[in-house]
């Protein structure tokens, strides 16, 4: 593991798969940057692999999974385009939606690493401390800057739901991404939400709200 | 001298549109960024906004779409005056033109039916692209605005049929509640649409109007404007920032649009547009077409 501690913060350059050590190291505010392979999955993807039984081809054990589904166009495929697909516009979606799926995306399947947009809540929070799993956050809708990051799509599996397929990319320099919720308890999106609960009064008294 | 429309041209008017609006963001909301980044206090904050600004401009770049959502599609058109349209020709003409957008980009079809699910890979289904028609007689021609609605600011959809008896502060309340409820999920910095009177459908509907408007526009009635200014500033107290990360950045602003409605009725509703504002629009003349935002 390649780390460099600057301030409270550290970097870390992560070579995909990643151990257990290297993901319980990480803590909030961190940040992260994955090279090597990483899934793309998506609401139609985890309900296809958790309620309907289906399996993957693909080792996920101790990877990352990216909540996406991203535009592509079909191309012959070649060394460059293994899978028969290039990418155009790879983003990432809402993870909200999918907070049900982490606990068994860790268990069922090793994923360490969950990226996405807009934050997961105590259930992942809580697969995340058990299992050993952090969220890292992207910037929601800089997918124009996030497509830079992928060399290729590697193959890809259960394409029958495209685009909410699982996808595997290829990536090199895909970051940096902050560590938004940790393996030890810690998320960026309670520490804010509960802050701004705290200034509801005062917003509504600025507005004259009498009741 | 009168335009007649023809459908041919339409269709190309409407592929363009989509395809313009996925990556090129309107002046108005770059200068929107250029504001919120100026008064950012937030270092995390900060850092987001520059990401999202790099974005913009790696789009252009690339020429590559700004977000990978592309959308419920949207069209609202028009009809100015000298106008001859088959409105049913201009409809389909609409809807093939986004098809067309959809498989020779190609762009990813984001349009499912809703309760097979099933994804005919063409951003088209029933009811949709969404289509509205409206007149207007300020200027002789066609406009066609494009929306490609984004799925994460549109799951923040809500609507209080609140009653007399609650007044304005219930309005006032539910529009920040909202917000302090979508968290990060909006992708904020939002525009935050608030729609205010009207039948529950309609004042859904002036939600999306409001939250689609250009930003630096006003509400054309003055209390509406009031209120819209007094809930910016209250909505970027909460401090919810950037991608729900913290900091002073929750949103553009907050537009509100305005429906007369019922003596026993104080309906409210939220639609929120993520910082992703896209829009694209084309005004067709005799002289051609010209394209803005």
């Amino acid at each position: 593991m390649d780390s460099e501690r600057v301030a409270d913060v550290t970097h870390h350059e992560f070579s995909m798969p990643v151990t257990d050590a290297q993901v319980r190291a990480l803590h909030v505010n961190d940040t992260v940057t994955l090279h090597g392979l990483l899934f793309g999955i998506r609401d139609a993807t985890q309900i296809a692999l958790f309620d309907r039984g289906r399996t993957t081809r693909f080792d996920l054990s101790g990877h990352a999974v990216v909540h996406t589904a991203p535009n592509v166009e079909k191309v012959a495929p070649s060394a460059m385009h293994p899978a028969g697909y290039a990418p155009v516009c790879v983003g990432t979606t809402t993870s909200m939606r999918m907070e049900r799926f982490t606990r068994p995306l860790l268990s069922s399947l090793g994923v360490r690493i969950v990226i996405g947009k807009g934050g997961l809540g105590a259930s992942s929070l809580a697969a995340f401390r058990e299992l050993g799993g952090v969220y890292l956050a992207l910037v929601g809708g800089a997918a124009a800057l996030e497509t830079t990051w992928i060399e290729a799509i590697e193959d890809v599996d259960l394409d029958d739901l495209h685009p909410e397929s699982l996808w595997r990319f290829r990536v090199r320099g895909f970051g940096p991404l902050r560590v938004a919720m940790d393996s030890h308890g810690a998320s960026l999106y309670d520490t804010v939400n509960g802050a701004a609960r705290n200034r509801r009064a005062a917003a509504l008294a600025a507005l004259g709200v009498k009741r | 001298m009168t335009l007649r429309v023809d459908p041919a041209h339409v269709e190309r008017v409407a592929r363009e549109l989509y395809i313009r609006a996925l990556k090129i963001l309107p002046p108005d909301v770059k200068r929107g960024f250029d504001r919120l980044a100026s008064r950012e206090t937030d270092a995390t904050a900060r850092s987001v906004l520059a990401t999202m600004k790099t974005n913009i401009a790696v789009a252009e770049a690339n020429d590559n779409l700004l977000c990978q959502d592309t959308g419920i599609p949207i069209y609202n058109v028009t009809i100015g005056r000298n106008v001859l349209v088959d409105g049913v020709a201009l409809t389909a003409a609409l809807r093939q033109g986004c098809e067309l957008a959809t498989r020779e980009h190609p762009l990813r079809s984001s349009i499912v039916h809703p309760l097979t699910r099933r994804n005919d890979q063409t951003s088209c289904g029933i009811r949709v692209p969404v289509i509205y028609i409206a007149y207007a007689d300020d200027f002789d021609g066609l406009r066609i605005e494009m929306i490609p609605k984004g799925s994460g600011s549109e799951n923040n959809t809500f609507l209080r049929m609140a009653i007399p008896a609650e007044g304005i502060d219930a309005i006032k309340t539910f529009v920040v509640d909202c917000v302090l409820d979508a968290g990060g999920r909006t992708c904020p910095p939002t525009i935050v649409g608030v729609g205010v009177g009207g039948t529950a459908d309609l004042c859904v509907h002036l939600a999306k109007i409001a939250a689609t408007r250009p930003l630096e526009s006003v509400c054309a009635d003055a209390d509406g404007a009031a209120l819209e200014a007094q809930l910016s500033q209250a909505v970027n107290m909460l401090g919810v920032g950037p991608q729900g990360l913290g900091g002073d950045a929750t949103a553009f602003a907050v537009h509100v649009e305005l429906a007369a409605t019922h003596i026993t009725m104080n309906p409210v509703a939220v639609n929120m547009q993520c910082h992703s504002a896209r829009r694209a629009s084309a005004v067709l003349t005799e002289d051609g077409v010209v394209y803005g935002f």
